[in-house]
């Protein structure tokens, strides 16, 4: 099959973001904006913002803009919270035609006042959307004047949407993480076994699994970034001797300010598959320096290892010689999940995603097998072309790929902000493992393949050619 | 005269009951043959939009942006916007492209009519429609979005017509389960019918072969055209605005009679439809309509005392709850929370004789967020919700059981077949109801009653048993 110059694509400029391993020099487009008309999967810069704040329990997550973007994002993240839940609530100042033309910033301040009479947080974060952006609201005053009035912190997030992509909206965050953590007095003192952890937002309970993990190795995990955080406990940010991080798309920007201006070291890590939570721990324990920690990091792997290894055994058993496609948010994941199928033995034969930066790419490049094809801000006819052209059995992606994946015939596994299991460390490894089996072995593919019942002999012919 | 509740006196919204117009807008182009839509705004948008549809139908939801940016806010997205058609003609070939602002492209001023007349004027794409709709996110809300559209659609493609003897049918939100049942039920009549719009089949397609990128199905665009002849218009919607509705457009340009029918939920709003079409053919009501709408009796027959017990909170689009207010009533469900999040004020004038002949008196509230439906059910004592999946905060915060009903169903699978029309589908959505009220009641009154009733010796005296 020959699309190595990707001369049949509909869209000629779409062959620069596409790239097949092996049959083509090295080298893809990434960080670029979106072309217009081609179905993008991408969000926006307050959508990334959004995504990353938002898990922050205790805080008033204010929306200025019209509904929308409120409406569109009000729980969306299924991230757990040891206690309070005021963040699984959608605010918007639900700004209307008048407010558009007489501008929205005594109605932002009225809903800044209306809220924190009424809530009483600690913490108010306001994110900018489009429309902020053009007429020119000054969040930065409101929120100043608000935060005297009330005496607790309120941070714009300056996240208009058209300002960039996701990626841009991470940076936003990251920027207002920081007006909020940078010590005020001089540096705290540092806790000399105490661990932040950057980009894991405790969907289905990650972070507590992580977090037992540091515990049995005999280190604190100080505060998670922003997986069940609150204000309290962010303010002691500062404090600990190691960043590591998870999702180094939303949180490297951070993680390099804090390296730099607080002198906390950060390591990249990923607790998704067997492989590289083991790996990862290993690197942690290595980072104190102490043996001890380093033994019971080996203890520890041997016996989760041991736990699940029954489940993935009899997994990659059912699951050998199956082929795969992912399409994700960000790149760390891609780099994880083609790693984790390895260890299910399965090939990755098509990986794309959203917001993967160029490093990243790279990575995914040596990692994959020659003929996979890799690419960026991939679209639904692109995703389509290339799955059944490398013959995928499955799909990996978010809520959007799914009836596609379907539609197609193939199994799908959803790696996306509402899912109700967990997917990090071992136990995650071992769950990822079941939902593939469930998916690839379904029995429902078998019908798929079955002759429609009556129909003469020709007109059975569609559903056993797929 | 029944008052009902606005929200003008605040200044922000907490948990929205709405959705934006251009999400709105999207549906009606997904019932039209070979249709495709471009938003032109920034790109997050057109992905926000995607996925929530995408999780309500479970179908592939193709929408493209013009990925507005920086350089496109300020100098103007004219160019992003003709790229984007472009490109978009090239990965789908469509007939038709419905062009959608955002609150974006309305606030930088972009004439969208203008561009795209130049477009076709430049380009000469053969056989190509587009139609242009401006749907600031802050002009209304989905229901809104939605009636626009339509009346855009029909506006832009209904021309000069012999007459003929064809009805058309005007269908707001429903479900594509619905519709079909619409069909069914016109076919028994043996009406020739243009219905529109038709996502009958294009959002809840069968598996078929090969995958098609658009989906087959929609109204075609050569009955649209016809329109402007048709016998009649039967336009399911009480609630829309004169301006924006394609049925008033039909009898004011082309003499084509109007009649204005609430959504045929119920056994009283089902027996006007019927009415009407015996009316408007001469023919007596199918035998095979006829006993089904005896079940429909029957079934309210054997419920009406588990109904009784109910008071509903009813909330969604307009349309959807004029239909399950008046469904309830019929039922003898008192109504307790009437609640839209679109600025109608003609619901309580529209229903006004419904509950005088019943007794009732809801509290009706209009441009209304969750927060405020949840503190009004709690003060009426509601023990149903009835509407979109939004509602299962209330079941979550006041242990109000949800029937789910509406749009968007987004945490369950089915939303897209769930049917509420004509006698069948009255009987299924009655039956959803009353085993709802049966379930509550089972689950509570064991407590319920030992609470009342129970005189213990003392405070401990009931042991859990096991």
């Amino acid at each position: 099959m020959a699309f190595s110059g990707h001369t049949e694509l509909p869209v000629a400029e779409r062959a620069a973001f596409i790239y097949t391993k092996g049959r083509q020099k090295p080298g893809l487009k990434c960080e670029a904006d979106s072309i217009a008309g081609c179905v993008s999967q991408r969000a926006c810069v307050y959508c990334g913002a959004r995504v990353v704040l938002n898990p922050i329990t205790d805080a008033v997550h204010l929306v200025h803009g019209p509904i929308g973007c409120a409406s569109y994002t009000w729980d969306i993240r299924g991230a757990l919270s040891s206690g309070p839940e005021l963040y699984r609530n959608s605010f918007s100042t639900d700004l209307k035609e008048r407010d558009v033309i007489f501008g929205g910033e005594k109605k932002l301040a009225r809903a800044i006042d209306q809220l924190v009479e009424k809530y009483r947080p600690p913490l108010v974060f306001v994110y900018a959307t489009c429309i902020v952006g053009v007429i020119g609201d000054d969040l930065e005053a409101v929120c100043r004047v608000a935060a005297r009035k009330h005496g607790i912190e309120v941070i714009p997030v300056q996240s208009s949407g058209f300002a960039g992509n996701k990626a841009a909206g991470y940076r936003a965050a990251c920027a207002a993480l920081w007006r909020l953590i940078e010590p005020a007095g001089g540096m705290p003192e540092k806790k000399s076994l105490s661990v932040n952890y950057l980009g894991d937002f405790n969907l289905a309970g990650e972070v507590w699994i992580v977090g037992s993990y540091l515990k049995q190795l005999g280190l604190e995990l100080n505060v998670a970034f922003t997986g069940d955080a609150t204000y309290r406990s962010l303010k002691n940010a500062a404090a600990a001797s190691l960043n590591i991080v998870q999702c180094a798309g939303s949180m490297h920007y951070l993680a390099e300010k804090m390296q730099e201006s607080c002198g906390i070291p950060y390591l990249n890590v990923s607790f998704l598959g067997l492989e590289d939570t083991a790996d990862s721990l290993r690197r942690i324990a290595r980072f104190f320096g102490d043996h001890r920690i380093e033994q019971r990091a080996e203890e520890l792997i041997a016996r989760e290892t041991a736990a699940v290894a029954g489940v993935i055994q009899s997994c990659r058993k059912k699951l050998a010689g199956k082929r795969a496609a992912v399409y994700v948010g960000g790149g760390f994941k891609a780099i994880s999940l083609i790693k984790q199928f390895r260890e299910l033995g399965i090939d990755v034969v098509v990986v794309g995603t959203q917001t993967g930066r160029r490093q990243e790419y790279a990575v995914l490049s040596e990692l994959v097998d020659n003929g996979t094809v890799i690419l960026d801000d991939a679209n639904p006819a692109e995703l389509e072309k290339f799955m059944l052209e490398k013959g995928a059995h499955l799909l990996v992606g978010g809520v959007k790929e799914r009836p596609l994946a379907y539609k197609l015939g193939l199994a799908f596994v959803d790696h996306n902000h509402d899912r109700k299991h967990p997917l990090s460390g071992f136990i995650g490894a071992a769950n990822f493992a079941r939902e593939v089996c469930s998916t690839v072995c379904s029995p429902v593919w078998r019908y798929v393949h079955t002759p429609v019942p009556g129909a003469r002999a020709g007109g059975a012919v569609w559903a056993a050619a797929l | 005269m029944l008052e009902q509740e606005a929200a003008d006196y605040r200044a922000v919204n907490e948990n929205p009951c709405h959705m934006c117009m251009p999400l709105g807008a999207i549906l009606p182009f997904k019932g039209v043959e070979r249709a495709m839509v471009l938003i032109h705004g920034s790109q997050g948008c057109s992905t926000y939009m995607r996925r929530h549809l995408a999780e309500h139908f479970h179908e592939p939801i193709d929408v493209a942006s013009s990925a507005l940016n920086e350089q496109g806010t300020i100098y103007g997205g004219e160019a992003s916007l003709k790229k984007g058609l472009d490109n978009l003609v090239k990965l789908y070939q469509p007939g038709v492209i419905g062009i959608l602002t955002t609150c974006l492209a309305e606030t930088i001023g972009e004439d969208t009519a203008r561009v795209a007349a130049d477009y076709l004027r430049e380009k000469r794409p053969p056989g190509l429609h587009l139609i242009t709709v401006s749907t600031p996110g802050y002009g209304g809300t989905h229901s809104e979005g939605y009636f626009l559209a339509l009346r855009r659609i029909v506006v832009s493609l209904t021309g000069r017509s012999e007459k003929h003897p064809a009805i058309n049918i005007i269908a707001p939100h429903l479900s594509p389960a619905d519709l079909r049942e619409i069909k069914r039920i016109l076919e028994l009549w043996q009406v020739d019918y243009i219905l529109l719009p038709d996502f009958s089949e294009t959002l809840d397609g069968p598996l078929a072969r090969p995958y098609k990128k658009i989906p087959p199905g929609g109204t075609r665009v050569r009955d649209i055209a016809r329109m402007g002849g048709a016998r009649a218009t039967i336009q399911l919607g009480l609630t829309v605005d004169d301006a924006i509705s394609p049925g008033c457009y039909l009898a004011e340009e082309c003499g084509v009679p109007l009649y204005k029918l609430p959504v045929p939920t119920g056994l009283a709003n089902t027996d006007l439809f019927m009415e009407l079409l015996g009316q408007l053919t001469g023919r007596p009501l199918p035998a095979s309509l006829a006993r089904e709408r005896g079940r429909l009796l029957d079934c309210m027959i054997d419920a009406h005392k588990h109904n009784a017990q109910g008071r509903a909170v009813i909330f969604g689009e307009p349309e959807i709850v004029y239909a399950v207010t008046s469904f309830c009533l019929e039922n003898g469900i008192e109504p307790v929370v009437v609640a839209t999040g679109s600025n109608d004020h003609r619901l309580p004038g529209l229903l006004k004789n419904r509950l005088e002949e019943t007794g009732a008196s809801p509290c009706f509230l209009r441009e209304a967020d969750f927060q405020r439906i949840r503190e009004k059910s709690r003060e009426r004592e509601a023990n149903i919700a009835i509407g979109h999946s939004d509602g299962r905060y209330l079941t979550e915060k006041e242990g109000i059981p949800l029937v789910r009903h509406g749009f968007p169903i987004h945490d369950r699978v089915g939303g897209q077949r769930l049917l509420s029309v004509g006698y069948a589908g009255s009987i299924m959505f009655l039956d959803r109801i009353t085993n709802t009220l049966l379930e509550s009641k089972h689950q509570n009154y064991r407590l319920r009653l030992y609470q009342a009733f129970y005189r213990p010796a003392g405070p401990d005296s009931r042991q859990e048993e096991g």
